[in-house]
């Protein structure tokens, strides 16, 4: 599994993988932001956690498509789905969805704290901001997974794939967005919305590989 | 261990294919599947490989308890596609699939050695040529250990001199206690127990 892992990260690195793709998306994004909300400083710092959440959760959709659609067309899918009768195949959906979100959701939060600056948002909403994107986005590989796994004999699959997903990642997304708002402003609490954003993210980490692997088992074709 | 096919019906999008497949593998015994474009050798290969439902009959895997619990565990299933990714060198694709299939069997030097390929195993995958790539593949057949080989079209792009080491190597499988189901229009110089015919 752990070679799958590997092989997985390297390919989403190295050329024709798009990881820093999705960074320059949510760059491109967060940087519009400002030219089209103005110059209040006030206003834009208190939209500032929501559009990092909502820049990251669209720039982490864009390569999501591929996640089962590259080893379908090389023909590596049919061995991932026979060598899965031996050891889980949602395991090895598990482990595809961990690299895809280390490859290429991981860049997005190490570069949210930057982007954060431009919203002029305080350091501790920073702080929250960031913490929340760590946790949160993995949900959204893991949902995103069942998505690409229902599409992946699609050519063009991509914006099915977002449609998709989008309705199930929004509860992480409203979850995500008020913890933030829960550490810069009072009285709203922070620890009750993190821990269920988190809550939904390890039911997902089970669900999504499960349904994703169940998917995959009947397109085959 | 057997190799067992029971009246197999193949079904694609509605319309059959082929109706009543039966045969039996026991090992060190080869079947050679010909027939015409179209008459579904690779969907018996790739129903025998569990990759799609029969549309009736069974395949069932006798005596590979408990290393081998089925068909679908016990088999290396090489298709059209080669399954290996342009961006990763040559080593790196093999030890990728050698660490997740498990079974280590031929280390990779040797396994490039066999398929005359030893010089190039730094070299990115995309770089080679097609009948390169499809020797890689087939080494991929060599670095963990399966029983049962399902090949479809598996000398498809390879040179002769290629053809000759690869039906050395499919000799070897089957001395070693092997099973090979092999589509193919060429008889690739082996020695094959049994022949099916498609179509006919």
């Amino acid at each position: 599994m752990l070679a799958l892992y590997i092989r997985d990260v390297r390919l989403g690195i190295r050329s024709g993988g798009g990881a820093l793709v999705g960074v320059l998306f949510f760059l491109a994004v967060v940087a519009v932001i400002p030219f089209g909300v103005g110059p209040d400083l006030n206003l834009l710092a208190r939209i500032g956690p929501a559009i990092l959440w909502i820049g990251a959760l669209l720039a982490s959709l864009l390569g999501l498509d591929r996640l089962f659609q590259a080893d379908r067309d090389d023909g590596s899918l049919d061995i991932l789905i026979m060598a899965g009768e031996r050891r889980m195949l949602a395991l090895a959906v598990f482990v595809k969805c961990l690299a895809h979100w280390t490859a290429s959701v991981l860049p997005l939060v190490v570069a949210a704290p930057m982007l954060g600056l431009f919203m002029n948002m305080e350091p501790i909403g920073i702080g929250a901001a960031t913490l929340t994107l760590l946790f949160g986005t993995p949900a959204i590989a893991f949902i995103g997974a069942a998505g690409a796994a229902v599409a992946v004999s699609l050519p063009r699959g991509g914006l099915l794939v977002s449609v998709l997903v989008l309705p199930l990642v929004i509860p992480v997304l409203i979850f995500g967005v008020s913890a933030s708002y829960g550490a810069v402003t009072e009285p709203d609490p922070f620890l009750p919305p993190f821990l269920l954003m988190l809550a939904m993210t390890l039911f997902f980490a089970v669900l999504g590989p499960v349904a994703a692997a169940a998917a995959l088992r009947w397109s085959a074709d | 261990m057997r190799l067992v096919a029971n009246e197999l019906d193949g079904e694609r999008g509605g319309e059959t294919i082929f109706s009543g497949v039966s045969f039996v593998l026991t090992a060190g015994e080869g079947l050679l599947v010909t027939g015409a474009n179209g008459s579904g050798k690779s969907t018996l290969l790739r129903i025998v490989a569990g990759l799609l439902p029969a549309a009736g009959g069974a395949v069932t895997l006798e005596g590979g308890e408990p290393d081998w619990p089925d068909v679908m565990a016990a088999s290396h299933y090489l298709g059209h596609q080669n399954a290996l990714k342009p961006a990763l060198s040559v080593t790196e694709n093999l030890a990728a699939w050698r660490d997740y299939l498990g079974e280590p069997h031929v280390p990779i030097p040797e396994a490039l050695e066999m398929v005359g390929l030893d010089e190039i195993g730094h070299l990115p995958l995309g770089y080679l040529s097609t009948g390169q790539k499809r020797r890689i593949a087939i080494a991929r057949l060599l670095v963990s250990y399966r029983p049962v080989w399902l090949l479809d079209e598996p000398t498809a792009g390879l040179d002769r001199a290629s053809e000759t080491q690869f039906a050395a190597l499919m000799a070897a499988h089957l001395e070693d206690g092997g099973m090979i189901l092999a589509a193919t229009h060429l008889p690739l110089g082996l020695d094959w127990t049994h022949e099916l015919r498609m179509g006919a």
